[in-house]
């Protein structure tokens, strides 16, 4: 039988693949733009087909202290929401970081600061990877290019996150929440029973089993011997995350004698800007980190030993163009362009930025 | 009669908890966080729900609550306990779900979190430690210290002019939808005890017959942070929260 191509919103995905993917819980609040996702599970009464449970919380803050409540049984649990939603959520992630619970959080990013704009935005770039909330930690964050993306990066996330107990991200942008693609879904799987989850998390709080000590999800320790330890197997957890989980896409750079940057929809954006500059002439490689943290930084060293240039296109004033930076160490020019409060950019503005930044 | 005739199994009329374990606990003496662990311990035992319980533990002076009774615990971020308690039982319906906070805890920061996880008639237990103070941090104002109550943040004694009124959370509670049973307890006196324990065994015991969310608040003492011995602590609790705390049930749906 072929595959079912279905025609939806990047939020929607979200949604469903979730419901496939087995996922146990779903604790969210309305903010727009990725309203759809509790919208869709709402519909779909998924409580009623795989057991899963969905709850709209009170807050933002209620719905990250249900996911850390919900993770620390060992159940795969997610919430979502956009960039104001995110912020209220920091507290419960570095939480959730610090007493290492698996859990996946999406973030539809619009445009800020303060209440901003409903606009898209790739304005949280620091926020997700260079902390957030306090505390050293890090997330494991995917960005999604499409819809496609959307849907495959929920089973990612939750892989990722149970593989190394750690929060997990997806940074996606309003326009790659509200646009509609084609997707192909994943196979509906069941959830996994009690028994399994208590086997797959034995460090879980869900009722002490005979012949266990208790388990206890804290993020405490008073003891500063003990909680220098705790913060050096982060650090530890963190480095093997960075050695084996670096996901990113090179498109044309082969040949490239400069190079574009650029995650979510500025990497749609970049990729026609690259076929307008190469009609053109201009040979133009892009380079499109999927995670965002651990980001690629060694492959964007590689490619600057060839590229005379770097150019970071992103939906905010100048941030992962800095991860850029100190990927290159100076060795060639890397500037930025980006457009703030919602606008998106149009592929002809990224050339002209290219040429007028990098070639003059 | 020798002491070898004396302790003997049928003599037997008193012994802790098996779930509370021999960790020296980290309150000070005369409080009544002790005598409520207790009391929790006894309860599950009694149930028989020692391998099914999942405690949550707030931030305040029960944030080591973990580290006396021999249950699994989650230990929330501060008033978060509700919210963590609704998907723990949410995605357990077979567990013993409580949380265990402070006026703090419950009543200011956490709010939110505790009306609706009442009010969405989550079957879950909440304690709530009602001693019109914050312990941990050294004994500042709560939302619960009484009118004219001093603290280190209302050292000439709370002004409703400054400060605004003690809020009843228990007496919301008991207007709340969802709520099976509201009661306000002490744990004074062995028959307050006596009386404390069975209202928390009656919310256990509606948590897992899905009659809807609990709220036990046990009007303690803090007798460090009220500066009193603890005898004078519990005369003044009688004297001043009492009145304004009464001591009952409020709201039995059954």
């Amino acid at each position: 039988m072929a595959e079912e191509v279905l025609l939806m919103k990047g939020n929607e995905a979200i949604a469903h693949a979730a419901i496939r993917f087995g996922v146990d819980g779903y604790f969210g609040y309305p903010i727009t733009p990725q309203s759809e996702v509790l919208e869709t599970l709402a519909e779909q009464k998924p409580w009623e087909t795989t057991g899963m449970v969905v709850v709209q919380a009170e807050s933002e803050v209620a719905a990250i202290n249900m996911v850390y409540g919900g993770a620390g049984t060992g159940k795969m649990v997610m919430t979502s929401s956009s960039s104001p939603g995110v912020s209220l959520k920091q507290e419960g992630i570095s939480y959730l970081a610090g007493a290492e619970l698996p859990c996946l959080i999406v973030n539809v990013m619009r445009g800020g600061p303060g209440l901003g704009t409903i606009q898209p935005s790739q304005a949280d770039y620091f926020q997700t990877v260079k902390g957030g909330g306090h505390g050293d930690y890090k997330l494991i964050a995917l960005a999604p290019a499409s819809v496609q993306e959307m849907a495959d990066f929920v089973g990612l996330a939750f892989d990722l996150a149970f593989k190394y107990r750690n929060p997990a991200i997806i940074l996606a942008d309003g326009v790659i929440g509200q646009m509609m693609e084609k997707v192909v879904l994943p196979e509906q799987r069941k959830r996994l029973t009690d028994e399994e989850v208590i086997a797959r998390c034995p460090w879980a709080a869900h009722g002490k089993q005979e012949g266990r000590k208790i388990n206890v999800i804290t993020s405490l320790e008073l003891d500063p011997s003990i909680m220098e330890k705790r913060n050096i197997h982060l650090q530890q957890k963190y480095a093997e995350i960075e050695a084996n989980e670096v996901r990113y896409e090179e498109i044309d750079c082969e040949d490239a004698e400069y190079l574009i940057v650029a995650f979510g929809s500025c990497a749609r954006i970049a990729q026609k800007a690259m076929e307008l500059a190469r009609a053109e002439g201009i040979k133009v490689g892009l380079l499109r980190p999927i995670t965002l943290w651990p980001f690629p930084s060694k492959a964007i060293a590689e490619r600057a030993k060839q590229v005379k240039g770097i150019l970071t296109v992103e939906l905010n004033a100048g941030q992962m163009v800095e991860d850029v930076q100190l990927a290159v160490e100076c060795s060639i020019p890397v500037e930025h362009f980006g457009r703030l409060g919602g606008i998106v950019p149009d592929p002809d503005e990224v050339v002209a930025a290219l040429k007028e930044k990098l070639i003059k | 009669m020798t002491k070898e005739e004396i302790i003997k199994p049928e003599n037997l009329v008193y012994k802790k908890p098996t779930l509370m374990n021999d960790n020296p606990m980290h309150y000070c003496p005369g409080c009544s966080h002790g005598v409520v662990h207790k009391l929790i311990a006894e309860v599950i035992e009694e149930m028989g729900m020692e391998n099914k319980t999942v405690g949550v533990s707030p931030v305040g002076c029960a944030v080591f609550a973990y580290n006396y009774l021999d249950i699994d615990w989650e230990e929330a971020a501060h008033g978060r306990a509700p919210a963590l308690a609704t998907a723990i039982k949410r995605l357990w319906p077979s567990r013993l779900v409580f949380t265990y906070q402070g006026d703090g805890d419950l009543a200011c920061i956490g709010t939110a979190e505790t009306i609706h996880a009442l009010n969405r008639g989550e079957n879950i237990t909440i304690i709530f430690i009602n001693n019109a103070i914050y312990g941990m941090t050294g004994g500042q104002m709560a939302p619960t210290t009484l009118v004219g109550m001093k603290t280190a943040t209302c050292p000439y004694g709370r002004d409703v002019t400054i400060h605004g009124y003690p809020l009843k959370m228990t007496e919301i509670a008991a207007t709340l939808e969802g709520t099976a049973y509201v009661t306000r307890q002490s744990v004074h006196s062995v028959p307050a005890i006596r009386k404390a324990k069975k209202a928390i065994r009656k919310a256990f015991e509606n948590s897992m017959n899905g009659k809807g969310s609990n709220l036990v608040e046990i009007v303690s003492t803090c007798n460090s942070g009220w500066k009193m011995t603890p005898e004078a602590s519990n005369k003044w609790m009688e004297e001043n929260m009492f009145p304004f705390y009464p001591i009952g049930d409020l709201k039995d749906k059954e």
